[in-house]
């Protein structure tokens, strides 16, 4: 099988890989480029754990192609820390307990920071349904949909 | 210890794992990788039920690129008429899933398996792979298994002397149950049925593994238990357990189905083989299909009371789905059913059913949740025909301490009216709800109530001084979900030093001593206790050092706030030491600083947990969804709140699945038709309210913190106190779940 060549942008930096057509950007994310913090949970699009953004927009990168990444530019949970500094979502999941588990925290805050980023201040009703294609079995949503309503309070605050 | 007043117990602390998990960093089970390795793939069988006549690998290992193919004949033999058990689990059983031997037993049973240089190449090997099966009739479910023409799934099977799919048994008695019939002014006796439900943990099965040519293993995967994966495949391989460490990845969920073992020993013989480390990833179909789930059940209940209420007598007849090998978690139901209740008389009996489906694991207090759904549905019609409140007829019943427990034990602490009190005091008990909000919509509001044993058993623990003063905490149990968070709490109290100053790890199998499995809500309680005898042993330590320096009596220093002091004023004066200073002297004052524990735990007592659901029904879509759920357990003492909090909505959020959306569907061949997340439904974040724990804190006195145990008991009431609620609504009892739309609509025609 011949690979094809890919230039695209992963968290802000220029990064070319070769990829087979049939593989999805999941696979290249996990396997070759080393970016494990994208989990698989179903490989179907049903669990939003491979959850990533294309040019700022939510996908689930099981089903995407490795080379529709041509010419876009992705974010995994890998950028969503300056270095050191914790997102606000991701210091918030910390300190309320939001994950057990964590498989599917990396979906979780992708998802979530792309829900935030629409809509600054979502009931939680918006907050469930923007998170319904995360599934987590662990804790019950309750501490996560906490979590991001709480986040999205201190981010409307410390932007005002 | 039991003084509520600490700083570190109880607070809520940030995980030790935390950064790592939310930045991606974490690596689970699929995120490993080793120098030169291949893939392994697993061929499973197409039939539901066929004996497997021969396998020819010939024509897959000459495959190019084919590096092994294993099959059962590479494994240690386990003949059907020697058991060997390594804690509950049967390795006659246990050989026979990983491999199937003489049948395939199930639609997905692992028949063969290969290593090649990539997925794809393995997968195309699977295809030439000839397997000659004679395809037997198959029987899928409980009603059909135990019908005198079923299909016989194992010819060694004997019940009441004949050939059956029983494959086990299971009796308690008390009292005489038909004395105490006869003395009830009401009797109720209802059957009802559950479905298998999956696990249901977002990580799909892994591991990654090297055997070295000098024969060392080394294993790579997430499990409930590293000691646990090490013995199975120890046995399974023949390899001596000096030689396998097995180091465990993080978690990716397990919820008791990663308690045994489906991969790693078929990838370490492919290692063996192939002379390459071998991954071996599960897809979600495979998960669905062949790992797990919980039992389906078939299960008559029948309850005799006093007018008063009072419970006189209880039978129970549980039939549970084992998959297609014996060993269905029949101590669930039948142990727990009627356990929180002081009932003089009863016979409780539960059967191990076999059919051509995968063969069950553990699931969150295997086969309770079951029982419960039967018990606390009649319990609640029982209470309704006698008009009494049904939380106060259940604490008219509540065993007492010092009572025999149906299964044996004397009861120590009984906190259970505790729970149904939390309940009655919580203002959604006494909230109004209007049942008739629009029309074609009704509601109603449930309880229900749950028991689960707890747990002790092995663990081990290490506590070391670093040089710098600070402590590093090795335990040898997974965290499923913030065990480390909790013993850091626990080390950060005794040692009298911040919470940052302490990190705590999960050993290996050989860099820490023997611990057993993360399950049973065992972890906290044990590992909890081992760390404090870790820790007073470390304190100890220090004592005598300071001892030393000031050259008076060990039993004139004590420890307080992370520093030596002299205990009193004939002690002499001297200034306090300091960890770090005692650190610092170390190895001029006797060297390193540490302690490891190792213990067989005991003392944990049982853990009750009562529930209270309100539920909207759309009458004409038969969609049914959960408005308000609270939910009351003792838990002892939260070390740890906010994953006390969550083990129990995690419990009831799958309750929830349960109860209403999740199930196998089978098609005619005996193949699962639904093994995706799409078509098995678990509760997604749109599907469900918040969850209101309340967390209930009667200190367990056998456990130096007086911790119980949590993570088991929320999963027990929620099937039972969702229908009681629909019942609430509609008028009508659920006697099946799930309770999904078409069986909703489906009932609502009948009427
Ligand atoms: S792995 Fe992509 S949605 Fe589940
Ligand atoms: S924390 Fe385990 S699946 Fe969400």
């Amino acid at each position: 099988m011949s690979k094809m060549h890919v230039t695209t942008t992963i968290n802000g930096e220029p990064v070319e890989f070769l990829a087979d057509v049939s593989s999805t950007l999941l696979d290249a994310l996990r396997g070759s480029l080393g970016l494990t913090g994208t989990k698989e949970g179903c490989g179907t699009g049903d669990c939003g754990a491979c959850s990533v953004t294309v040019d700022g927009r939510l996908m689930c990168s099981c089903l995407m192609l490795a080379v529709e990444a041509e010419g876009k530019s992705i974010g995994t949970i890998e950028g969503m820390a300056q270095g050191d500094h914790l997102h606000p979502l991701q210091q918030k999941f910390l300190e309320m307990a939001a994950l057990q588990c964590g498989i599917c925290t990396p979906g979780v805050l992708i998802s979530a920071r792309a829900l935030l980023e629409k809509n600054p201040d979502p009931t939680e009703e918006e907050v469930r349904f923007g998170l319904a294609g995360n599934l987590c079995r662990c804790t019950g949503y309750d501490k996560i949909v906490r979590a991001v309503l709480e986040t999205a309070a201190d981010m409307r605050e410390s932007a005002r | 210890m039991n003084d509520m007043s600490n700083k570190w117990i109880g607070a809520r602390t940030i995980r030790p794992d935390g950064a790592d998990k939310v930045t991606g960093r974490a690596t689970y089970s699929a995120d490993n990788t080793m120098p030169g390795m291949i893939w392994g793939k697993v061929l499973r069988s197409p039939h539901a039920h066929a004996v497997i006549r021969s396998i020819d690998t010939s024509k897959a290992e000459a495959l190019p690129g084919v590096k092994a193919v294993v099959t059962a004949k590479d494994f240690v033999d386990f003949p059907i008429d020697k058991s060997v058990m390594l804690g509950i689990q049967d390795m006659r059983w246990m050989a026979r899933n990983i491999l199937a031997k003489e049948k395939a037993l199930f639609h997905g049973h692992p028949v063969a398996a290969v290593a090649a240089i990539s997925e794809e190449v393995a997968a195309e090997a699977c295809k030439l792979i000839e397997v000659d099966y004679e395809v037997l009739p198959h029987v899928i479910e409980i009603e059909d298994a135990i019908k005198p023409d079923a299909p016989i799934l194992h010819d060694w099977v004997r019940h009441e002397g004949k050939p059956s799919n029983i494959a086990g048994t299971m009796v308690l008695k008390a009292g005489d149950i038909e004395k105490g019939f006869a003395e009830a002014d009401i009797v109720v006796e209802r059957t009802f049925t559950t479905r298998p439900v999956h696990q249901g943990y977002i990580e799909p099965h892994a591991c990654t593994v090297s055997h070295a040519a000098d024969g060392r293993v080394t294993i790579w995967s997430s499990s409930q238990g590293q000691f646990m994966v090490r013995a199975m495949t120890s046995l399974l391989t023949g390899i001596p357990q000096s030689n396998i460490r097995a180091i465990p990845a993080e978690i990716g969920g397990g919820f008791g189905a990663k308690t045994i073992v489906y991969l790693e020993p078929v990838a370490v013989m492919l290692s063996k083989k192939s002379g390459r480390p071998v991954k071996i990833v599960m897809t979600r179909d495979e998960v669905q299909r062949a790992t797990g789930p919980a039992p389906g059940s078939l299960m008559t209940v029948k309850i005799g009371a006093k007018k008063d209420g009072t419970l006189v007598a209880a039978q129970g007849t549980f039939y549970l789905q084992a998959g297609g090998l014996p060993g269905s978690p029949l101590r669930g139901p039948v142990g727990c059913s009627f356990a929180a209740y002081a009932i003089p008389n009863v016979l409780s009996t539960g059967y191990d059913v076999v059919s051509n489906r995968s063969k069950v694991a553990a699931y969150r207090a295997p086969g309770a949740p079951h029982g419960a759904f039967a018990t606390e549905s009649v319990l609640d019609e029982i209470a309704e025909k006698l008009g009494l409140d049904p939380l106060d007829m259940r604490v008219r019943n509540s065993a007492k301490p010092g009572d025999k427990a149906i299964y044996g034990a004397t009861f120590g602490d009984v906190t259970f009216v505790e729970t149904m009190d939390a309940i009655r005091k919580h203002p959604h008990y006494k909230a109004p709800l209007d049942k008739n909000p629009r029309p074609g919509v009704k509601r109603g509001r449930g309880v229900a109530s749950g028991f689960w044993y707890n747990a002790g058993g092995e663990s081990s623990v290490q506590v070391n001084i670093t040089e710098d003063g600070n402590v590093v905490v090795t335990t040898g149990h997974p965290d499923v979900g913030g065990s480390r968070a909790s013993i850091a709490n626990v080390v950060a109290e005794l040692m009298g030093i911040d919470h940052s100053r302490v990190n705590v790890i999960i050993g290996d199998t050989q860099t820490i001593g023997f611990s057993n499995l993360t399950g049973g809500s065992r972890v906290t309680f044990a590992s909890a206790m081992v760390a404090t005898a870790s820790c007073e042993k470390v304190v100890g330590q220090l004592k005598e050092r300071a001892a030393k320096i000031w050259k008076i009596d060990a039993e004139a220093v004590k420890w307080e706030d992370g520093m030596a002091l002299p205990a009193g004023d004939n002690a002499g004066k001297f200034p306090p030491l300091s960890l770090k200073e005692l650190a610092a002297k170390a190895n001029e004052m006797g060297g390193p600083i540490g302690a490891q524990v190792q213990l067989n735990t005991t003392g944990a007592d049982p853990g009750y947990a009562t529930h209270c659901v309100d539920v909207e029904v759309d009458v004409d879509l038969g969609i049914i969804r959960v408005l308000r759920y609270t939910a009351a357990q003792d838990v002892g003492r939260a070390l740890h709140p906010s994953y006390v909090e969550g083990q129990i909505q995690g419990g009831v959020v799958q309750g929830i699945g349960w109860a209403l959306s999740e199930e196998y569907l089978y098609d005619k061949q005996g193949r699962v038709d639904n093994a995706s997340f799409l078509d098995y439904r678990m509760p997604v974040c749109s599907d469900v309210p918040m969850i209101e724990a309340v967390v209930v804190e009667i200190p367990n006195s056998k456990h130096p913190q007086g911790v119980r145990g949590v993570g088991e008991a929320p999963i027990v009431p929620p099937l039972a106190a969702i229908a009681n609620a629909v019942h609430d609504a509609l008028g009508k009892r659920f006697y099946a779940l799930p309770m999904s739309p078409p069986k909703v609509t489906a009932r609502m025609d009948e009427a």
